[in-house]
Formats: structure tokens, C-alpha cells, sequence
């Protein structure tokens, strides 16, 4: 149950902060990608704010050794660049640039009531759906 | 100012989301990842926060708009084709890359993650590309 409300907070001001920093307004995501026409920093400025706060959060939060109410951190281990890495990100930016969403604002987006933004929340998922069976084949074929 | 000092708030509250699930629950806050295991990785306790939070980013803009009236949400201008071409991409490839711009951009980024800031750099970059293709090669603007 703590697990939830805390989730729950935390979605909720990613969300306000989402809609204050004007990200849920494709016109800005597409206006800060499109360096050369005129451009809109509103997206350097909203990751500015939230690197600085979390990146100090972070530092307090590592520092108590476990969360207050979860057995450990559970941070990606992973080091290396792999083909995936950097693949996935290129596939995730040509659709980024394409829409003007990225998954977090395309859920804030939805409070919209748009059919188009109800489309692209399901592909998206589809799209998820689909690299989690192909990989779940994969690991079965060479298994 | 608006492009700056509401961007700057609105950054640092998202950020105040992102510590306090690390804070209280030891999760990063990546949206695709929390979305996509909601699909296929929850399994009992798991899945609830998980929805909870998803929740959470739908709740968040209704509030801002019952307590401020104002809200900077805008329906997307895009075609329903480039929706989906999009919205497949962005689906394909943060769930093939681990993260998009919340669990690499802001999480990963604050915990100077070399994958993450390569993954950031790398996910602008072709979002710029396809913008100036789209926008000022394909539209001849």
C-alpha cells in the first residue's frame, strides 16, 4: 500500500510539472527539436530544473544506505553501450520528432480527450508489447 | 519568461516526483519502463505502484486545472499516420534502448550515468534530425 501512495504522489507531481514546464504541448517538444526554425528552449529549461533537483535528491536519498520504505535502491547496473542502447534511442528519437511525445507527456496528454493522443498512448504500447514477445522468443530459440 | 521560469518550475516539481520514488520506494522514474511492466513484467505486488503512477501522470494535469484553472495541454497537430508511425517508434525503441526522456533525460542523467547521457544525446540528436527532414527538407519550409 505505501508503495502505491508513494507512486502515486510521485506520478502525480511528474505530471503537474509536466503540464507547468508546457510539455504536454507538442508544439514546444517539436519547437525545442527544431534548431533551425524558431526555436523554443522551454525543454532544456524543464530538464534543467529536474536534473538539478533530482541529481541533489538523489545525493540525500542515496546517502540514508536503503529507502524509507523498500528493502534497497534498485538502479540500473548495466554499464556498457551496446547496439540496443543506442539503436532503440535513435528508433525512440525519429518517433519522439515525428509526434512531438514522449511517453510520460503522452500519458499526461490523454486528461486531453483526444482521439489522437488515445492512438498514439496504444501504439506505444503495442510497440512495447512487441519488443518484450520478441525478445521472450529469442531467449526461448536460444535456450 | 514563459519559456524559462515556467519551464524551470515545471522541471523542478517532476524532479521532486522522481526523488521522492527514489527516496521512499528505491525506483527510478522512467516512464517507459514503469508503462511497459505494466504490460508484461508486474506480477503481484509489482504491478500496483506501477499503475498508481501512471495514474498519478493523468491525475496531475486535472489538478493543475481544478486548482489554477489553467492547463498547457494541447492536442497533437499531427496526422493520425504520423501518430502511429510515432507512437510505435517511441514504444519500439525506448523499450529496445531502456528508457526514454524521464528514466535516461532526468533519472539517468542525475545519477551521471555514461548510458544514459549517451542514450539523451543520441535520442535528441535523431529527434533534431527528423524534425529538420520533416520540417524544412520534406515541408520545403
Amino acid at each position: 500500500m505505501k508503495s502505491i501512495i508513494v507512486a502515486l504522489v510521485s506520478g502525480t507531481l511528474f505530471g503537474i510539472g509536466l503540464d507547468i514546464g508546457g510539455m504536454t504541448n507538442p508544439a514546444n517538444i517539436i519547437g525545442f527539436l527544431d534548431v533551425a526554425g524558431n526555436w523554443n528552449p522551454s525543454l532544456i529549461f524543464v530538464m534543467v530544473g529536474a536534473i538539478v533537483v533530482t541529481f541533489t535528491g538523489y545525493r540525500l536519498a542515496f546517502r540514508q544506505g536503503k529507502p524509507i520504505w523498500a528493502a534497497s535502491f534498485q538502479i540500473p547496473t548495466k554499464e556498457d553501450f551496446d547496439g540496443r542502447l543506442l539503436g532503440g534511442s535513435a528508433l525512440f528519437g525519429i518517433g519522439w520528432g515525428l509526434a512531438g511525445y514522449c511517453p510520460g507527456p503522452a500519458f499526461s496528454a490523454l486528461t486531453l480527450n483526444n482521439s489522437g493522443i488515445f492512438i498514439f498512448v496504444i501504439v506505444m504500447l503495442v510497440g512495447m508489447l512487441a519488443v518484450n514477445m520478441w525478445d521472450k522468443r529469442a531467449v526461448e530459440v536460444t535456450a | 519568461m514563459e519559456m524559462i521560469v515556467n519551464p524551470l518550475i515545471g522541471g523542478a516539481i517532476l524532479g521532486l516526483g522522481s526523488v521522492l520514488l527514489m527516496l521512499f520506494s528505491g525506483r527510478v522514474a522512467g516512464i517507459s519502463g514503469i508503462a511497459g511492466g505494466i504490460l508484461f513484467r508486474a506480477v503481484g505486488s509489482d504491478l500496483g505502484w506501477r499503475i498508481a503512477f501512471v495514474v498519478g501522470l493523468i491525475l496531475g494535469p486535472v489538478l493543475l486545472k481544478i486548482t489554477t484553472g489553467a492547463s498547457n495541454g494541447v492536442a497533437p497537430a499531427a496526422t493520425t499516420g504520423i501518430l502511429v508511425v510515432g507512437g510505435l517508434l517511441v514504444g519500439i525503441g525506448t523499450s529496445i534502448g531502456s528508457g526514454c526522456t524521464s528514466g535516461h533525460g532526468v533519472c539517468g542523467i542525475s545519477r551521471l550515468s555514461m548510458r544514459s547521457i549517451v542514450a539523451t544525446v543520441t535520442f535528441m540528436l535523431f529527434a533534431g534530425v527528423t524534425v529538420f527532414v520533416s520540417r524544412h527538407l520534406l515541408a520545403g519550409g
